[in-house]
């Protein structure tokens, strides 16, 4: 049995954002790239079934669409426990664009469970995983929180409205992750960060898929309103404020 | 010249941050408020391999560079000395000594459990009057033909409770003063070895720290390091690289407290506005700032002469001595940042400021630091 890891190269949740000057690109000057916080928890869970297995479990191997410059967060997942990893050598354009390269480059490869964190931190479009599927012709599950395997079945737990769901699925299958799927990320170990030199990164060429999207300008969010202190004593000023200013009651 | 970090370098770095800030972070006040040891924490510590990260891999560790060790040193001392402190003693010390000056046998017996992290080492080598003096030992290793008898006591022994491996520094020959002295290997559990009551400090308070008595303790011969008499030479060569540990603990320290520094001013208003916006402040901020980074440049300068097989001695003196005398003067500046809050526990940097002086005093005091770096700029 084998599974397939999709891994996003994101900014550092903590990077300032910025533009260029006619807002049409991302400034990357000094960004650091980090693992998808997903994808990094998905990872984590696929090595910890493939620990679990008893050897049923061959390997773990992570995907990524990316130039050379995601290729330090690529080796960061084979540091954690990854087996080896594949790089589609392009720009990683929109969610249709990764989700059909991925397709093409390991449908031969037949994984067995496949997953893709739920949202990428960066442009949160939420829609790899399902996308993935659909190209492979298999089914997807989504927002998953829980993914055992007992008696080679694959037992699966899904959040939902005021609960979960547990359901079991056939292989193959894309479960879409949701937090809660291990409690922490795995951090590196002195071993890993050694051996992930040696583990295989196959840089593949992009397969010919037309973009369906082309991307026009970014707005950053207003900024914030200085804060109105008012003081304790004077509530009729401040409903006065949240009426007549704010409009908010 | 070359100022850039590997990927490796700096996956290490990274992993020493995100253990340190989800491990340690979480109860490290607790944990320094009543002297609790991190048994859970240094275990975590060892999976990872950072007990162990220099040693060569064939005798089962990390195979890391000093470079990579200053940078895991600084991340976690940012959070926690009394855990960093642990981590210097098995690499810089224990580790390294062994795995430079051991035999195969005691390599495979004593060094690959120590680097797999799963026995602690400790250095004992001062004793109540001989701490910076080190020629005056008054432990006695006499020699008995096949083994030593061990007798003495040993003082401020840094994991003294919780490792399991001793390098003992005692005196064989006092006739021949520091020429008779040998480095021993000592299992804690052999009869006649006994701990002193833990040391109740003032800061490092999570470490544990114990004096230990000797009373005829039974050595073989195969335990000593090196030839007969090598062991004076085998404490100060081990101590050089001693200095890189306890110099990055520090630069920890400086650094971590500049982090807290910088934001706290970010968010603490006074006078109509955030206090790093008063040039008091802001100055305050530039200076530390100036001193970390030096003392930064300084830790990896003698880290790169190591890894480079260069002569590292005085750098790493001048490293220790800067890095351990900046980290008590940024302390204490960011306590005075932080007002009232600094002088609390919550706010993390008088815990700091007190770690900080146990830098400017162990493995080496900063007075000591000058003696080895004058005489050699006047030798």
């Amino acid at each position: 049995m084998k599974i397939l890891v999709c891994l996003g190269n994101v900014p550092d949740t903590t990077t300032k954002i910025r533009f260029n000057s006619d807002m049409t690109r991302f400034d990357v000057t000094g960004v650091q790239w980090v693992i998808n916080p997903w994808d990094e928890l998905a990872l984590t869970r696929a090595i910890e079934l493939k620990e679990q297995s008893g050897g049923k479990i061959e390997k773990v191997t992570v995907v990524n669409v990316g130039k050379i410059d995601s290729e330090p967060t690529i080796r960061k997942a084979l540091a954690i426990g990854a087996d080896d990893a594949v790089r589609i050598d392009a720009d990683a354009a929109d969610s249709y664009f990764i989700a059909a390269q991925i397709a093409e480059a390991v449908k031969s490869e037949k994984f067995d469970i496949i997953f893709a964190g739920i949202e990428s931190s960066d442009y949160n479009a939420a829609s790899v995983g399902g996308m993935l599927a659909e190209f492979l012709d298999i089914p997807s599950v989504s927002s998953v929180s829980s993914v055992e395997i007992t008696n080679d079945e694959m037992i699966l737990k899904r959040e939902i409205e005021g609960g979960k769901e547990t359901l079991t699925i056939p292989t193959p299958f894309v479960a879409i992750i949701q937090k809660g799927i291990c409690i922490n990320p795995r951090i590196p170990a002195m071993r890993g960060i050694m051996m992930a030199r040696t583990k295989p990164l196959t840089v593949v060429p992009p397969a010919d898929i037309q973009l369906m999207t082309e991307m026009s300008v970014f707005e950053l969010p207003p900024a914030k309103g200085t804060c109105k202190m008012v003081d304790a004593e004077d509530t009729d000023k401040l409903v006065d404020l949240l009426h007549n200013e704010a409009k908010a009651i | 010249m070359n100022f850039e970090f590997t990927e490796e370098q700096l996956m290490i770095r990274q992993a020493a941050k995100d253990f340190a800030e989800r491990v340690l972070l979480p109860d490290v006040i607790e944990r320094d408020e009543h002297a609790i040891f991190p048994t859970e924490h240094v275990k975590q510590l060892a999976e990872l391999g950072f007990l162990g990260m220099m040693t060569d891999p064939k005798y089962d560790g990390g195979g890391m560079d000093t470079v990579s060790y200053v940078l895991a040193m600084e991340e976690i001392s940012k959070i926690d000395a009394s855990v960093s402190v642990i981590m210097s003693v098995c690499n810089s010390l224990v580790n390294w000594g062994l795995e430079t000056y051991g035999n195969e046998e005691q390599k495979e017996k004593y060094l690959k459990p120590l680097a797999r992290g799963e026995k602690i080492g400790a250095f004992l080598l001062s004793e109540p009057e001989a701490g910076s003096d080190a020629t005056s030992q008054r432990t006695t290793a006499e020699d008995k033909g096949d083994y030593y008898l061990l007798n003495g006591t040993k003082n401020w022994i840094t994991n003294a409770a919780s490792a399991s491996t001793y390098l003992v520094i005692a005196q064989t020959n006092p006739e021949l003063k520091h020429k008779g002295i040998n480095a021993l290997i000592v299992e804690k559990d052999w009869p006649g070895v006994t701990l002193g009551p833990h040391e109740n400090k003032m800061g490092m308070r999570s470490s544990d720290t114990h004096s230990v008595m000797f009373t005829d303790v039974k050595v073989p011969k195969a335990n000593r390091i090196g030839e007969n008499g090598f062991g004076f030479s085998f404490a100060m060569k081990t101590l050089d690289g001693g200095r890189i540990g306890i110099a990055s603990q520090a630069l920890g320290l400086a650094s971590g407290a500049l982090e807290l520094s910088i934001k706290y001013s970010k968010e603490r208003k006074a006078f109509g506005t955030e206090i790093c916006n008063h040039q008091a402040i802001a100055f305050k901020l530039s200076d530390m700032a100036v001193k970390v980074e030096n003392a930064r440049n300084l830790c990896l300068k003698a880290a790169w002469l190591k890894d480079t097989h260069q002569p590292y001695g005085l750098i790493s003196a001048m490293a220790k001595q800067y890095c351990a005398d900046i980290a008590m003067e940024v302390t204490t500046e960011a306590v005075q940042i932080h007002g009232g809050y600094g002088y609390v526990r919550e706010y993390h940097v008088e815990r700091l400021m007190r770690e900080a002086k146990l830098t400017q005093i162990y493995e080496g005091t900063s007075e000591v630091q000058k003696i080895v770096i004058s005489r050699s700029l006047i030798k």
